[in-house]
């Protein structure tokens, strides 16, 4: 599922992540990529969310939640 | 002895190196004791920062590098960072990492590594990892990435001796690149790319090279086309699209994880963790909780923002209003003791007029913008900056821009300098150019008093709801414009780049930290745009002055004679004299000598009131108010879009739009006006 539609607190591995090239390769440097896991810690449903990579935290728009797409994990 | 030693040069060249908020900042100031800024937005130190100082025998010369997260290249200070560790002869780099994020933070290690960079790992943050009891093994870790490794906690000041000489202990290592497996398809298809580029003379490792071209790296394909190897990266694309249609992976991301792969088994066979309890939320995602949330967000930034304004406005009027006294003071005693020696008339009127006001102009500004960048600094070593942006990105989507660009606008009302400075945090070029070159439209403080002094004459009944309507219409320019300019001039074209942005924990500033960023700022607003407001007064001085034998302003001197020459272009908004157009003009060094002018060419305060009665009527005053209001901003601020955007042709552009803008709004006003009377 897009990581977008998981809600706060809940915690997800990335499974892949679509779209633009430049962008991409910006998450991925960043430390967004498939494998790792990241945590919510606020989606207010309408906006940017923001998540957690071990102590960072990264604000992402809606739209590069909505490309980002994760299993979750219980 | 040791002196002697000293200065035989044994200097060494370090550049501190690392992602945003990994410590690098705090790093430099515990090596260099100080004077280097303490941020907390993530990529705030675009300016270079760099200290000095003795270890032993040797002098070190340390920069600090702004964050970064890759050698790819996304923003000004990314490229800023790339470009001095690749291009600049340093003996060592120094490459920072938090050490709670370890993955994220060894990407960028890798990166120097296989470039061949002669780097020293500095596993920050040591304290947490001791907290949490995770173990990590350095000489392991030193084996497997072959560069030396080092623990630190910068805050506690712990491990920077053992930093220091571990500087000294590699600064003459030979370097072999760093080689990661990337599998069997790939290292095939480095192999070819790496055969095509033989005898290549670059700076770079081959291999380095074949690896970039193959993930795309714009900037290396530009260096590898410059230096004749055209057909490589046609190879490059060549092998590119092969494995992709042969394997079904992008090639890009494979190579990133395949790098990610190879520091994850280094984390893996180095790292011991004690399996952790759930992780809580820290106090500052509780913090953010109700900053960013969805109800409270927004009237809690504007909340902060009105406070900002009112003490800003308050604080720094009462200093502004008495420096202005002072220099009025100072060029009226001047005068009277000029005169009293016998010094020429011109002499006189250059100190006075001239060089007095003219400095005078710098200085009225600069309390307001120290004020205003000490809250602005405040906010922004708190942590809090980032958060405006993440709540404004979603309305400032519909303009066509990200949300950091809501700061600059807002910072706008007061003055379009500063504002146009803090546009740097934007990272994507294209949305930071927009920011720039709508921000003159904001209405500043120094247009008040225009506004202030036409509707104290012609609009007494409803002075405020003609403010009001100034100020939307400085917007509505600014909003429409962006529209205009991002639908038409293909370099601002495209989508707006997507929010991904680090939010630093909340933290309580220093007032040293506050301090030395506000006066940075300062400072640089003095040094670049003081020169120029300066030689803007000078210039008029001397239009005003000459032909000698005319009295200083009147309608026979250069000046004059130009105010009358422009004067017919101002017929259709209605107000065709020169003395309008002389203000205007005067307005250009800083938009509230426009009153001052009207004053001096009505002959004084007293008369003011009925001149203007007599050449204004409500409605061209009001069209004269539009004029004020979006022709150029003034030198100061023409100075610093070109200092911000380094390039004439867009501060060509600005200035020339802003007044063919003006002028059309206040035709059209004035026309649309008389026909409706
Ligand atoms: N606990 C701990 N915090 C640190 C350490 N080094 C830096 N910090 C904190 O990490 C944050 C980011 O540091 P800064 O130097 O501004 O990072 P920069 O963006 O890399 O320059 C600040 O809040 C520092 O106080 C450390 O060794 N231990």
């Amino acid at each position: 599922m897009p990581l977008i539609f998981g809600k706060s607190g809940e915690e997800f591995e990335v499974t892949t992540i679509q779209g633009g090239k430049g962008f991409l390769k910006k998450l991925m440097e960043m430390g967004i990529y498939s494998g790792i896991r990241v945590r919510i810690i606020l989606n207010p449903g309408n906006g940017p969310i923001i998540i957690a990579l071990s102590d960072t935290r990264i604000a992402l728009g809606k739209g590069m939640a909505a490309k980002i797409i994760v299993r979750k994990l219980s | 002895m040791t002196n002697a030693l000293i200065t035989k040069g044994k200097t060494i060249n370090v550049a501190l190196a690392g992602n945003p908020n990994a410590g690098k900042s705090t790093i430099f100031n515990a090596l260099t004791g100080g004077r280097a800024h303490v941020g907390n937005w993530p990529g705030v130190t675009v300016e270079k920062k760099e200290g000095r100082f003795k270890y032993k025998e040797y002098e070190f010369l340390v920069t600090d590098l702004p964050g970064t997260y890759s050698l790819t290249a996304y923003s000004i200070d990314e490229r800023i960072a790339r470009d001095y560790v690749t291009k600049e002869k340093l003996d060592v780099v120094v490459s920072v990492t938090d050490s709670t994020n370890l993955e994220r933070n060894l990407y960028l290690l890798v990166s120097f590594l296989e470039l061949g960079v002669n780097s020293v790992l500095d596993l920050n943050m040591a304290d947490i990892l001791e907290q949490r009891k995770v173990r990590v093994n350095t000489k392991k870790m030193e084996e497997l990435l072959g560069t030396p490794v080092v623990m630190t906690s910068a805050t506690k000041k712990a491990g920077l001796n053992e930093l220091k000489e571990m500087i000294i202990r590699s600064k003459d290592r030979k370097i072999q690149p760093l080689r990661i497996d990337y599998g069997k398809e790939i290292e095939e298809a480095i192999k070819k790319v790496k055969e095509s580029l033989s005898s290549i003379n670059s700076p770079y490792p081959v291999r380095f090279l074949s690896i970039k071209l193959l993930e795309g790296d714009i900037e290396i394909i530009k260096e590898v086309r410059g230096l004749g190897y055209e057909r490589s990266v046609e190879v490059a694309m060549h092998e590119g699209s092969r494995l992709e249609i042969g394997f079904g992976y992008d090639l890009e991301t494979e190579i990133i994880e395949r790098r990610y792969g190879f520091i994850e088994s280094i984390i893996r066979q180095c790292v011991r963790r004690v399996p952790t309890i759930e992780e809580k939320l820290t106090v500052s995602d509780k913090i953010d909780g109700i900053v960013t949330n969805k109800w409270l967000g927004i009237p809690i930034f504007a909340f902060l923002l009105w406070t900002t304004f009112q003490l800003t406005f308050t604080v720094g009027g009462i200093f502004a209003d008495f420096i202005d006294t002072f220099f009025g003071w100072l060029a009226e005693s001047s005068a009277i003791w000029f005169a009293s020696i016998g010094v020429p008339g011109w002499l006189s009127s250059l100190v006075g007029d001239g060089i007095i006001s003219g400095v005078g102009a710098v200085f009225v500004f600069l309390p307001t913008i120290l004020i205003l960048f000490a809250f602005l600094s405040f906010l922004e070593d708190v942590g809090y900056m980032s958060r405006a942006a993440f709540v404004m990105d979603k309305a400032m989507h519909a303009i066509g821009l990200p949300g950091k660009s809501f700061i600059p606008m807002i910072l706008g009302f007061g003055c379009n300098v500063p504002a146009i400075m803090s546009a740097r945090t934007i990272s994507s070029e294209k949305d930071r150019l927009l920011t720039i070159l709508i921000n003159p439209f904001i209405s500043c403080s120094a247009r008040l008093p225009v506004y202030v002094m036409f509707t104290g004459i012609f609009f007494k009944s409803n002075q405020g709801v003609v403010l009001f309507t100034l100020y939307m219409l400085g917007i509505a320019v600014a909003v429409l414009s962006a529209k205009l300019f991002k639908s038409t001039i293909p370099k601002l074209k495209g989508p707006v780049s997507p929010l991904v942005m680090e939010l630093p924990p909340y933290r309580i500033p220093t007032l040293k930290g506050v301090s030395i960023h506000t006066w940075e700022r300062g400072r640089e607003f003095l040094k670049k745009a003081g020169t120029i407001i300066f030689a803007g007064v000078i210039l008029i001085w001397l239009l005003a002055t000459f032909p000698m034998s005319s009295e200083y302003a009147s309608e026979t001197t250069l000046i004059g004679l130009i105010g009358k020459f422009f004067a017919p272009l101002f017929r259709p908004a209605g107000f065709p004299f020169w003395q309008a157009a002389v203000a205007l003009l005067f307005g250009i060094i800083a938009k509230e000598i426009v009153v001052g002018t009207f004053g001096t060419l009505f002959g004084g305060e007293g008369a003011l009131s009925a001149s203007l009665l007599k050449y204004f009527t409500p409605l061209s005053a009001y069209s004269f108010m539009v004029m004020s209001l979006l022709y150029i901003p003034c030198i100061a601020a023409i100075g610093v879009i070109y200092r911000e955007t380094n390039s004439w042709k867009w501060t060509t552009f600005i200035t020339a739009y802003s007044l063919v803008i003006g002028w059309v709004m206040a035709t059209v006003v004035y026309q649309v006006g008389s026909l409706l009377i």
